[in-house]
């Protein structure tokens, strides 16, 4: 057991993950020597040499696209993007080779490859360095997306997704890089694609995963001073999602509010809203709620706090639900 | 009008007069002086230094073979047309006049290198060992490739223009890794092909930046066959394409696409500097693309017949086939024999696409994943229960066989 911050549980992970496998190979934009812009690659590349640790040339479409014939090669490629608004030069390699190879070869040859994506925002950043794209990639068939929201996940959920002989899109919220918490090395971890119940309750259920879920759980602190008991459910895995606990808790709290830092249009928090009613609809006492980023782009970072939704915006979005 | 002089449409710096683009004058069939030729259109041998070494095992039943490859091809390609024209298949992609470029490379390989397709291959495919028949399922619509890309170290069709660059890079790069490279008789190299189009796509550049900064054993096999669907090579590039090359540090050739012999020699001379440890290497083949870019083209729309006409004068076929009776004595009934085997060929081709059957009605959520989707599993069984509650039976279509 280690009191670990996100950043050194991914470092810690990307490590196991290396060892165990040695065509497991990390490439990203100074990931090599510097240890990534985040540190999360830090001192691989010193220990496993620049052939598995590959400072790469500037360019996103290279990484994906020769990380696709590294892995007809055998490898097992672990692609770093530096920040969530430079993935789109890759983002035609992901679509049209890395999420259809599987299919295309009647699954002759396999896509073992991890994307790392650090999302999000919150941390006073200029354009392009504070999305959240999560919701383009859940929509490709043949990508599995998922988001860790705190140390312990990081730690397996990355070794899970290295594993896993699908192509993975993992989300990493940036702005809890730094947040510590304990993680057990001996543990059996949860399966990948699965979401988690954090807190139990009995009034409202509220969903989301990645930065937020930390304050969802802040919220439903604040709200037990109100005598409001919320269910916080961590979704984790994106695509597919594992919504099986949120239908079990909305069928008892007849409340579900679902929280991103994404747009709400054609979203991931619009699907669970949309399979939530179809699955629960005689249990619903309210319509599902969303709490999202607004459907602009990504504003400005001095308008961020009023773009991002907060323990405030969560707490509003469960009396309305509530009230109804 | 004035005769084209100074213009050498295949050097794109030079450029041609306001009445020469109004009579549409735009393809050629000039490779330019640096062009690599070993056998004239009119047949002959030539004999060159540098590329000599590489051909010199050619002798008249290795030649012969040769011819054998760009006839059977051919054939099986315009049977695979004729296909498309009566409705057996959805599209065909035709090969017509690039057999050469293809052969030559693709009989370059040696049986561990790796090659990276786009998806007008068929004469590289059947190097391989990817017979004809298994092209057709992509062009009837019953899958999107069939062969093993693996077993047959020739990757899937890629549709999307010069994404395979960067994936034919990483292979190469892995080859690279895994130490495959430098011992002349275990080493690896990789062999990537696109066309002039494909040049202006960012993959392609990437994939020349990748290949060059991890010194990675790949050829990049250009076909320039002159147009991209309906744009002709000058609205690609100022400078003749294989000299892109140059600016990422790397040797780059041109080479007489329609002759086979020269294809085949650049090629094992550029696949013999990647396996010792000096790729990359572009080769640009100078062909062209005698028939339309796809069943659905109409290329009298944007070029003249005359342009045709001067290539066919070039034939990649017709200048072996004089050369194995000039230089190498050989009688009528080889070709004839040829000829018949290739009608044989074609005639397997069609049996074997009549008698494909529709895939099942639900293949199409088989394999979407390597670790099957609980979504897309419940969306079968969803759809599976809809077409069984349906009185009059079984889905139609299923596995019968009764055409597209």
């Amino acid at each position: 057991m280690a009191t670990l911050t996100m950043a050194k549980a991914l470092n810690d992970g990307l490590r196991a993950a290396m060892e165990r496998d040695p065509k497991v190979i990390i490439m990203g934009e100074d990931v090599g020597k510097l240890g990534g812009v985040f540190r999360i690659t830090d001192g691989l590349q010193k220990d496993f040499g620049e052939q598995r640790v590959l400072d790469t040339p500037l360019s996103e479409s290279g990484i994906i696209g020769t990380a696709v014939g590294l892995a007809i090669r055998g490898f097992r490629p672990v692609c770093e993007i530096q920040f969530d608004g430079f993935v789109f030069p890759g983002f035609d390699q992901i679509v049209s080779q890395l999420a259809k190879v599987h299919y295309r070869s009647q699954g002759k040859v396999t896509m073992p490859v991890v994307v790392r994506i650090p999302f999000g925002g919150g941390i006073g950043a200029v354009e392009h360095h504070s999305e959240s794209p999560e919701s383009l990639f859940a929509h490709v068939a043949g990508l599995k997306v998922v988001a860790c929201s705190n140390p312990s996940d990081a730690y397996w959920m990355i070794q899970q997704a290295v594993a896993n002989d699908d192509p993975v899109i993992f989300f990493e919220p940036k702005r809890r890089y730094w947040e510590k918490a304990e993680v057990d090395p001996g543990a059996e971890p949860p399966p990948l694609f699965s979401s988690r119940v954090l807190r139990t309750g009995s009034s409202v259920t509220v969903a989301s995963y990645g930065p937020l879920v930390r304050t969802c759980l802040d919220a439903a602190t604040a709200a037990v001073a109100d005598g409001v008991d919320l269910e916080v459910i961590d979704l984790r895995s994106l695509s597919p999602l594992d919504l099986d606990p949120v239908f079990d808790s909305v069928r008892r709290t007849g409340r579900l509010v679902v929280v991103s830092e994404a747009p709400s249009e054609s979203s991931v928090t619009a699907e669970v809203a949309a399979r939530v009613q179809q699955e629960c609809f005689y249990s619903l006492e309210a319509p599902v709620l969303r709490v999202t980023g607004f459907d602009t782009p990504y504003p400005p970072s001095k308008c961020e706090d009023d773009y991002l939704p907060d323990l405030d915006r969560v707490l509003d979005a469960v009396d309305r639900a509530l009230a109804w | 009008m004035s005769q084209p002089q100074a213009w050498n449409p295949a050097d794109p710096r030079s450029r041609p007069s306001r009445e020469q683009v109004l009579a549409g004058l735009r393809g050629t069939d000039a490779g330019g002086p640096e062009l690599v030729q070993l056998l004239t259109p009119e047949g002959e041998r030539l004999s060159d230094r540098r590329f000599d070494p590489y051909a010199e095992d050619v002798d008249t039943a290795a030649l012969q073979a040769l011819y054998r490859d760009m006839v059977l091809v051919r054939r099986a390609d315009r049977e695979a047309n004729a296909l498309q024209r009566q409705g057996q298949l959805g599209i065909w992609v035709p090969l017509l006049g690039q057999e050469a470029a293809q052969i030559g490379a693709g009989r370059a390989l040696a049986p561990q290198d790796m090659a990276f397709p786009s998806y007008r291959e068929h004469g590289v495919a059947w190097c391989r060992g990817v017979d004809p028949t298994d092209l057709l399922g992509i062009f009837r619509g019953t899958d999107n490739g069939s062969w093993d890309p693996i077993a047959t170290r020739f990757n899937l069709y890629t549709i999307v223009i010069g994404n395979q660059c960067l994936n034919a890079a990483g292979y190469a790069m892995g080859q690279r890794f895994e130490g495959k490279v430098g011992d002349a008789e275990t080493a690896e190299a990789t062999m990537c092909f696109f066309g002039d189009g494909a040049t202006s796509q960012g993959d392609v550049h990437e994939g020349f930046v990748w290949a060059a900064a991890y010194d990675a054993p790949v050829v990049f096999y250009c076909q320039n066959n002159q147009w991209a669907i309906s744009v002709p090579l000058e609205r690609q590039t100022r400078v003749p394409l294989y000299e892109r090359a140059q600016g990422y540090g790397f040797p780059g050739i041109r080479v007489d696409g329609n002759d086979v012999l020269a294809c085949l020699a650049v090629s094992r001379w550029a696949l013999e500097e990647c396996r010792t440890g000096n790729g990359p290497v572009l080769i640009e083949a100078f062909t062209y693309r005698m028939d339309a870019h796809t069943t659905s083209d109409d290329p009298s729309r944007y070029r003249l017949a005359d342009e045709l006409e001067l290539w066919k004068l070039k034939d990649p076929i017709e200048r072996v086939r004089v050369n194995l009776v000039r230089e190498h004595h050989v009688g009528q009934s080889y070709f004839d024999d040829v000829a018949a085997e290739s009608d044989e060929l074609a005639a397997r081709l069609r049996e074997f696409c009549f008698a494909m059957p529709d895939p099942a009605p639900d293949r199409m959520f088989s394999e979407v994943y390597a670790e099957p989707s609980p979504l897309v599993e419940d969306q079968r069984a969803e759809f599976l229960a809809y077409h069984a509650s349906f009185a009059d039976g079984p889905l139609a279509g299923s596995s019968t066989g009764q055409g597209v």
